[in-house]
């Protein structure tokens, strides 16, 4: 059964992507979604197993994968509860999300090859969740770079969708040069990358140190940071985050599942597993949670005034992520996970929304030309709505709230109660992007549903207005609604709110259902071994004996965001266009992202493509050939005159050389004889 | 069967074949062309069956030379003698994979001189296993410079239009090494006595001879890997060749520099292996970040894949003389599964070649909206070429890496470095060639892959994936080789696990042979 629920998702992509054609694009879509929908009904069945009912965790031997003398690794599929939390998070939003692609692909021609890389993005999540190892895990985290790749490439006649594809797997990569140095680190310090040795051995190894790169530095600390590097390009943590808004050039489906609930997770997952070893590395733990906090208070900055709904979703993504890693870097690894529990469900709600919204508006992202549709699609701004106020994390404390409530009020409050530096650093960083999440939430909300129709009946969906990337959108043809009859905005099909009904179910209730679990009072029998926290790493429990005051600041600053909001957006509409106009030296810093592109594009992309030339032109050319065989060749041309038009003689002449050389060797050996 | 002479008839079945064609190549034209097209196939399908019987014949835990043939050749201690070990016969099965896909690519872009371009291939082959049967000196070098042959004529006649510059390139630097590894196998001949292999593996040369005898095979095969600075022929002679020439070229020639490595300068020279050692990994690092680098600005599709195939040969070199399991380990993996990913990427620049008759990059554009098959394929093999976990190329390169680390770390940076550039260099191409809209107009009548194409790829896109999730059948075949060669260098060069600060009892349990002189200097910080 366990087997199944990783491989099912496989079986899926191969029916649909060997296959496809053969069996058409319907069936191609009922196969996929149906194994996947199998896939889920059994990860719940293995989280109430071994998460919920305390079932031992089972290790699944598959195949052996690389042996070489003492470098052992097998394909080997591992179920604990960090496991199955992964899994449930991953098959729901998974199978939810291909019921909805079924209707919001519904025009596209190339469905077979939609639906079987989500399946195998799906595959590869899984194998990266239930790695029992660290190499198993690498696999599946290219893996699910290579689906995401060729799913934010999917529209490949877009060249801004590919070359935000490539970024993506660039920048990742980035992250796996540290991954990867990680990994062959921990064997040659370990000599094993299992799991299981590697975190028994790494409480005798901490203080320890090794010579790394010219120096001596602390073991666990710098094996741990080169983790983390990896972990920081998967989730678009500050620094390594440019690829993930590009990475909404894709299919929102995917942006849901993919950008949103699972992959980007996956750094957060990582430093989970590791907490043992993570644990006995105090400095990197410090650095985790400096970078999450800036992540989240950065990427909430930009998302303030963004005007494509999708970034604003995806920078609300990068700063919810923050979150989870700074709530890992005070070592409140379950409040970690809590939220990308909970997270999953409202975060992939807001993405489906905004698809059923941009299904809706035939294919607009911009919102500035939206506005006053929450009459024309009811249900979908019920939905948005629901995953806004989850979002935003409203809830009273001691009544109770939705599901981001349960979580992010955790992971301040334990912020707040780890007592240290880099924990007041992130506690406050957290307070203020919590206002700003609150702001950029309804900021959405309300150009988006309310105000006044920036739409026209008769204006079609080719006015594209991407605000930092006008160009190149009118070539997209599979993304075009041109067979239309009616331009008003209409309400999405059952296939498509049906998973946004669903979602929004776990948006409100997976805070308190699961909240005991998770982080309440049955933490340590529902986590076990899956996690480890020092004795003197207290913050989690220590959250409870925090201030009456830090309780309610999430609450307080998540009003004033929205009254900002409200402000500006519902009451005062034109005051905001105002200040947008006037383009102000700090909205300009924003809406740019920071420079980030620009900065990085100066510093490397141009860099190293100008060192590729010069090293092409001037090192091989100039230098190496130009005094090697050029050179030489210049001398012998002089001599030899007419070569040039020797042609194919010239060549048998060359090989004839040989030959006789060759013979003459073989003549003088056997006249000759051996020396002595 | 097992008192056939198996690896003299895989040897010299190709020549049969060639001498076949020749023979029967009376009939001129078209008729004739396609007999030796037949010939050619048969004899080379022919040939993998055996192959493939050498390999089933050979015990992957016997660390020996097997299937052991010698005849009395020229006397003085010459003689001729064949026999494979966990390291030979991967490059014997490999050679004769690849061969049939080389000849069914020019089934039809070859067009003039048809039946000598089938000879030369069969005589190539020959060649080519001969070199890695080899056990004695003398044969070795008579093959080893012998396959240089065909190859020079392949470019020279068949070749693009600067075919006689990239010859003239390709045989002034084989040339420069081949005549010291002459001179050293003189004198090894000399000193020793003899020419057999086996038993110059056990001679030991003086140290200060050890030193000269090193830089001499390295010169040789420092050129066929190649390494940096001595790459520059390899880029022109694959963009002159023809598609099969690449394919061959990258696969198989390449690798003979690596194997030399392994069956000589390891072995018989291992002191001076170790002290070289540093200067190959600066070489290996700098061809890694360099060619990737100039790989970056390409605009020739096959230049770029030469200068890829550059930079993995980087891998290669560094992951030999790591001198431990895991290392040696990786290089010989990496070289196979380089064998038929970059063949099967040259095989893939064929197939659009032959039907736009141009390399550059900017010709192309969309590719996928016509030839989704093709997409593919070539998807496959540049996922494969980045080394993406699940095919081949993961392998050979994480384990090249890993035994870097224990080695010297700095060169473990160096190498991941690669990871990174790797994935720009070749998703730039694939960008730039199959995705994007197709606008040219030259391409919107561009067939997708036929049958002979489909059937020459296939079975290279089945090994990339196999081998990538599988790949225990040829590290079975090599680890106890390399296990045996790792124990018989006297005194035992070992790399230990990185060295730990305090706590006496290195945790790291059974790595490597226990290690000596590796104290860790420095106290722990906590």
């Amino acid at each position: 059964m366990l087997s199944a629920i990783v491989f099912l998702p496989l079986l899926g992509a191969i029916v649909a992507g060997f296959f496809g054609r053969l069996i058409g694009a319907r069936m191609a879509e009922i196969v996929t979604t149906a194994l996947l929908g199998a896939a889920a009904a059994l990860s719940w069945v293995a989280f109430i197993q071994i998460g919920l009912d305390h079932g031992e965790p089972q290790t699944v031997q598959v195949l052996d994968w690389i042996v070489s003398g003492a470098f052992k690794t097998g394909w080997t599929l591992r179920f604990d509860t960090l496991t199955v939390v992964m899994l449930v998070v991953v098959n729901t939003v998974s199978s939810l999300v291909h019921l909805y692609s079924i209707g919001y692909m519904a025009e596209d021609p190339h469905r077979q090859r939609f639906f079987a890389y989500l399946s195998l993005f799906t595959f590869a999540m899984l194998m990266l969740v239930t790695a029992d190892n660290f190499l198993q895990l690498f696999f599946g985290w290219e893996g699910v770079g290579l689906a995401s790749y060729l799913l934010i490439g999917f529209w490949y006649q877009k060249p801004s969708a590919n070359a935000a594809a490539m970024k993506a797997f660039v920048v990742n990569r980035v992250g796996d040069f540290g991954f990867a140095l990680g990994i062959v680190g921990i064997f040659a310090v370990f000599g094993t990358i299992s799991f299981d040795e590697v975190f028994a051995a790494s409480p005798d190894m901490a203080g320890r140190t090794f010579e790394f790169a010219g120096a001596q530095f602390d073991v666990m600390t710098t094996l741990t940071f080169l983790l983390f590097i990896g972990a920081m390009g998967k989730s678009a943590q500050f620094l390594l985050h440019t690829w993930l808004p590009d990475a909404m050039e894709g299919p929102t489906p995917v942006s849901a599942l993919i950008h949103a609930a699972t992959m980007v997770t996956a750094g957060v997952f990582l430093v989970c597993r590791c907490s043992p070893m993570f644990e006995y590395a105090p400095d990197t733990l410090a650095f985790v949670t400096v970078i999450g906090a800036i992540t989240a208070f950065f990427a909430a900055s930009v998302g303030l005034f963004q005007n494509d709904i999708k970034r604003v979703i995806a920078y609300s993504t990068c700063s919810q992520l923050g979150y989870m890693f700074f709530a890992a870097g005070v070592s409140a690894y379950q409040a970690a996970m809590f939220h990308l529990f909970t997270h999953a469900f409202f975060k992939a709600l807001l993405f489906l929304g905004a698809g059923s919204v941009i299904h809706a508006m035939h294919h607009e992202q911009d919102m500035r030309k939206m506005g006053g549709i929450y009459k024309l699609i009811p249900f979908t701004y019920a939905m948005m709505t629901i995953g806004t106020i989850a979002l935003i994390g409203f809830g009273i404390p001691g009544i109770g709230g939705f599901a981001g409530f349960y979580s992010k009020d955790a992971i301040l409050e334990s912020a707040f109660a780890a007592g240290t530096g880099v924990g007041s650093f992130a506690f406050v960083a957290g307070i203020a992007a919590a206002l700003m999440t609150s702001f950029y939430s309804w900021r959405l909300a309300f150009m988006t549903f309310h105000g006044a129709p920036k739409w026209k009946h008769d204006e079609h969906a080719h006015a594209h207005g991407h605000d930092d990337h006008a160009h190149a959108h009118d070539d997209h043809a599979h993304d075009d609604h041109g067979h239309h009859g009616a331009h008003t905005p209409h309400e999405s099909p059952l296939v498509m709110t049906i998973p946004l009904a669903i979602l929004a179910v776990g948006a409100i209730a997976a805070g308190f259902l699961f909240y005991p679990y998770f982080i309440g009072d049955g933490e340590e029998a529902f986590w076990r071994e899956a996690i480890l926290v020092l004795p003197n790493h207290h913050a989690l429990h220590a959250r409870h004996d925090v201030p009456e005051w830090v309780l309610w600041a999430p609450l307080t600053v998540t009003v004033i965001g929205f009254l900002i909001a409200a402000y500006y957006f519902l009451w005062r509409p034109q005051r905001a266009a105002e200040i947008a106009s006037h383009e102000g030296l700090l909205y300009n810093f924003l809406k740019n992202k920071w420079y980030f592109d620009e900065i990085y594009d100066f510093l490397f992309v141009r860099p190293a493509m100008w060192i590729g030339r010069k090293l092409w032109k001037l090192g091989d050319g100039w230098l190496i050939d130009g005094f090697g065989p050029d050179g030489v060749a210049s001398r012998v041309k002089d001599i030899a005159g007419r070569a040039g038009r020797l042609q194919s003689g010239y060549i048998f002449h060359y090989a004839f050389a040989m030959l006789i050389g060759v013979a003459a060797l073989l003549t003088w050996l056997m006249f000759w004889g051996a020396p002595k | 069967m097992s008192g056939w002479p198996l690896l003299s008839i895989v040897t010299f079945l190709p020549l049969v074949g060639a001498l076949f064609i020749f023979l029967l190549g009376r009939a001129e034209g078209e008729a004739g062309d396609r007999n030796a097209r037949w010939v050619a196939l048969w004899t080379t399908l022919v040939t993998f069956v055996f192959a493939v019987l050498v390999l089933l014949q050979f015990d992957p835990a016997n660390a020996d030379f097997q299937m052991v043939e010698e005849l009395p050749w020229l006397g003085g201690g010459i003689s001729y003698k064949m026999g494979v070990d966990g390291i030979s016969v991967l490059f014997v099965v490999l050679t004769a994979f690849l061969m049939p896909a080389a000849i069914l690519c020019s089934w039809t872009s070859i067009e003039t001189r048809v039946k000598h371009y089938m000879i030369a291939f069969l005589v190539l082959e020959t060649l080519m296993i001969g070199v890695f049967c080899a056990l004695d000196l003398v044969v070795f070098y008579v093959f080893f410079e012998g396959g240089l042959i065909p190859m020079f004529i392949i470019i020279g006649v068949w070749g693009g239009k600067r075919r006689v510059y990239a010859t003239y390139k390709f045989f002034l630097y084989t040339l420069l090494g081949s005549v010291l590894m002459l001179i050293a196998l003189l004198y090894m001949w000399g000193a020793a006595g003899t020419t057999d292999i086996v038993k110059l593996m056990a001679y030991d040369f003086a140290p200060e001879a050890q030193t000269w005898l090193w830089l001499a095979f390295f010169a040789s095969f420092a050129v066929k890997m190649p390494m940096w600075p001595v790459h520059t022929w390899l880029p022109d002679a694959h963009v002159e060749a023809p598609t099969a020439g690449s394919v061959i070229l990258a696969g198989i020639l390449l690798k003979m520099g690596g194997y030399g490595f392994l069956r000589f300068s390891l072995p018989m020279f291992p002191e001076a292996s170790e002290m070289f050692a540093p200067l190959v990994f600066a070489l290996s690092i700098v061809a890694i970040v360099y060619t990737s680098l100039v790989a970056l600005a390409q605009e020739d599709i096959k230049k770029l894949i030469a200068y890829s195939s550059v930079a993995h040969m980087g891998f290669v070199t560094m992951g030999i003389f790591t001198l431990n399991r895991q290392g040696i380990d990786g290089a010989i993996f990496q070289m196979v599964s380089h064998g038929f990913v970059s063949g099967a990427l040259f095989l893939s620049v064929g197939v659009i070649y032959d039907r736009m008759h141009t390399r550059e990059i900017a010709a192309y554009g969309g590719l996928v909206n016509r030839m989704p098959l093709y997409a593919f394929a070539f998807l496959v093999f540049t996922m494969a070429n980045v080394g993406l976990p699940g095919t081949s190329g993961f392998v050979g390169e994480f384990l090249t890496m890993a035994g870097a680390f224990q080695a010297n770390t700095w060169v473990a940076i160096g190498a991941a470095t690669g990871v990174i550039l790797s994935a720009a260099y070749a998703l730039y191409l694939y960008r730039r060639v199959v995705f994007g809209a197709l606008v040219k107009p030259e391409l919107k009548d561009i067939q997708d892959l036929n049958l002979r194409e489909i059937v020459t790829i296939a079975p290279l896109i089945v090994a990339t994936v196999f081998f990538g999730v599988y790949p225990k059948p040829i590290l079975d075949i090599s680890g106890p080789a390399v296990q045996h060669m790792i124990d018989a260098i006297d005194p035992p060069v070992t790399v230990s696990p990185v060295p730990v600060s305090e706590k006496t009892a290195a945790p790291a349990g059974e790595h490597e042979p226990a290690a000596e002189g590796h104290d860790a200097p420095a106290e722990g910080t906590h």
